[in-house]
């Protein structure tokens, strides 16, 4: 479980979030939603220490990221997988490369059971006949299932997911949001996404935080948010004209 | 001062807590290749060229018979030896390693390679910016040696080609007073500014911040304060050793 209290980041005297509360259960998938420049992304980036909070903690498991020694730091930090927004593949590997890499540095494996982990992972996102391919030889959705396969590759208990279905079709979109949840239940690990896809908020929506400009103004689960009378959720959810119409 | 303080504290995070020794020596490999091996042909192009003109422009000017015509060789291989070779050579690396460099990090910067890095736990300035530094210090004298002797070499071609100079009196030249210990000093300078041009483009490349314009303005700054700091580091390094 990952608990936040009281999340306060600002950047040059404006504050982007404003006193944050929430717990991430285990085995489910939380959403984090937003509009853009709601401080969705600076929160993930708090969780997982890219940037460090002016006020407040993030608790893995009961253990605080921001006030424990480096030691247990980099233990939490070996227990979370991250898909960024851009899959974040490193361009001078190859598919498999990039999988194995924290292996590499950060195992003692043998060769051949990294092998096997790795053709695990890539046959698990469906890549196994991409693994000797460059990243820039791959579509967008390939390289975000390659973000996923290395984020899972060292049995990670957090996944952390920067808008994974962003620059996707529909199409693809849907299959990684449907890969990600099948990961997240079959391995019982606390995952967290980032999105504005309406699609993935109805799809796999467990636990979903709503953020308005920096704030938190709406926490519930999927079956519930087009019930809400929050008006700015509102107002993000029929944002579409479509929608609109089907509003109930 | 803030932007020199930050660079300080960035070359001590290179020093922190790394990887596995066998990482390194295999990232300090691809870098020699990367930054020296692919090096080499350009540094042998403009080291020849160099000592050719240099020993044409040297002849030109030494018309007395007074001075003997085997001036013109000792002349190229002190030029050579003593701040052609060292310190045009790295102002050229300055501008194909440096700007390498620094585009190489800035672009893993801005697509989130570097966070990928750091949120596993690696120590990414170590992992990825330790092995540069110290492949440059390694590779960059190797290249001034062969630059300085391209450039000698460039010399005797141009000029008995052009019958400027002798074979005879040419090799005379370059025997003539001899001291070893400006070898000492060319391979020092190499070493010197091998780390800054690495450290410098590395840094300015390590905090890119924004889009493609933004990597290409790290690129050129780090050129440019490469070049700067290199003729800052010339002259100290002369005062200090010569």
């Amino acid at each position: 479980m990952i608990e936040i209290n009281n999340i306060v980041k600002a950047f040059n005297g404006k504050e982007v979030l404003k006193g944050i509360t929430a717990n991430f259960q285990k085995g489910e998938t939380n959403l984090i939603i937003g509009g853009s420049g709601t401080g969705k992304s600076v929160l993930l980036k708090c969780m997982i220490g890219l940037v460090k909070p002016d006020q407040g903690s993030v608790l893995y498991n009961g253990r605080d990221f921001y006030n424990c020694d480096k030691d247990m730091k980099q233990s939490i930090r070996r227990e979370m997988g991250v898909l960024f927004q851009g899959g974040a593949l490193f361009d001078s590997k190859t598919v498999e490369e990039n999988v194995r890499f924290p292996l590499d540095m950060l195992t003692e494996q043998s060769a051949e059971e990294k092998r096997e982990r790795v053709a695990f992972c890539l046959q698990r996102v469906g890549l196994e006949a991409a693994a000797k391919r460059m990243p820039s030889e791959i579509s967008g959705g390939m390289k975000k299932r390659v973000g996923i396969a290395r984020a899972i590759v060292m049995n990670p208990m957090y996944l952390f997911c920067d808008e994974p279905n962003s620059g996707l079709d529909p199409l693809t979109s849907v299959k990684i949001d449907e890969l990600i949840k099948e990961i997240t239940e079959e391995y019982q690990i606390t995952t967290i996404i980032i999105t504005h896809d309406m699609n993935s908020v109805m799809e796999i929506g467990e636990n979903i935080m709503f953020l308005y400009q920096g704030s938190k103004l709406w926490e519930g689960i999927n079956s519930e948010i087009t019930k809400t009378d929050v008006p700015e959720l509102k107002e993000f959810l029929f944002s579409n004209k479509l929608l609109r119409e089907m509003q109930p | 001062m803030s932007v020199i303080g930050k660079y300080f504290i960035f070359l001590g995070t290179l020093f922190g807590k790394g990887e596995k020794l066998s990482v390194y020596w295999r990232r300090l490999m691809e870098e020699c290749v990367g930054i020296g091996v692919s090096s080499i042909f350009i540094v042998a192009i403009v080291s020849t060229f160099i000592g050719a003109v240099s020993c044409i422009q040297t002849a030109y000017n030494l018309v007395s018979p007074i001075i003997p015509i085997s001036t013109v060789a000792l002349i190229v291989r002190d030029m050579e030896i003593l701040e052609l070779a060292p310190t045009i050579t790295c102002i050229v690396l300055a501008g194909k390693v440096g700007s390498n460099i620094a585009s190489e990090l800035g672009t893993m910067r801005i697509t989130e390679q570097i966070d990928a890095l750091e949120v596993m736990g690696i120590n990414s300035s170590s992992y990825l910016v330790l092995p540069k530094v110290i492949a440059a210090m390694i590779t960059f004298p190797m290249l001034v040696i062969f630059s300085a002797f391209l450039g000698i070499l460039g010399g005797y071609m141009a000029g008995t080609l052009t019958g400027v100079i002798t074979e005879r009196d040419y090799l005379y030249g370059i025997r003539d007073s001899f001291v070893p210990y400006n070898i000492f000093f060319m391979c020092v300078k190499p070493f010197v500014f091998g780390f800054l041009i690495a450290s410098i483009s590395s840094f300015k490349g390590f905090f890119t911040e924004g889009g493609a314009l933004e990597v290409g303005k790290s690129s050129t700054d780090a050129v440019t304060n490469s070049c700067i700091s290199i003729l800052i580091a010339d002259y100290l390094l002369a005062q200090l050793l010569l």
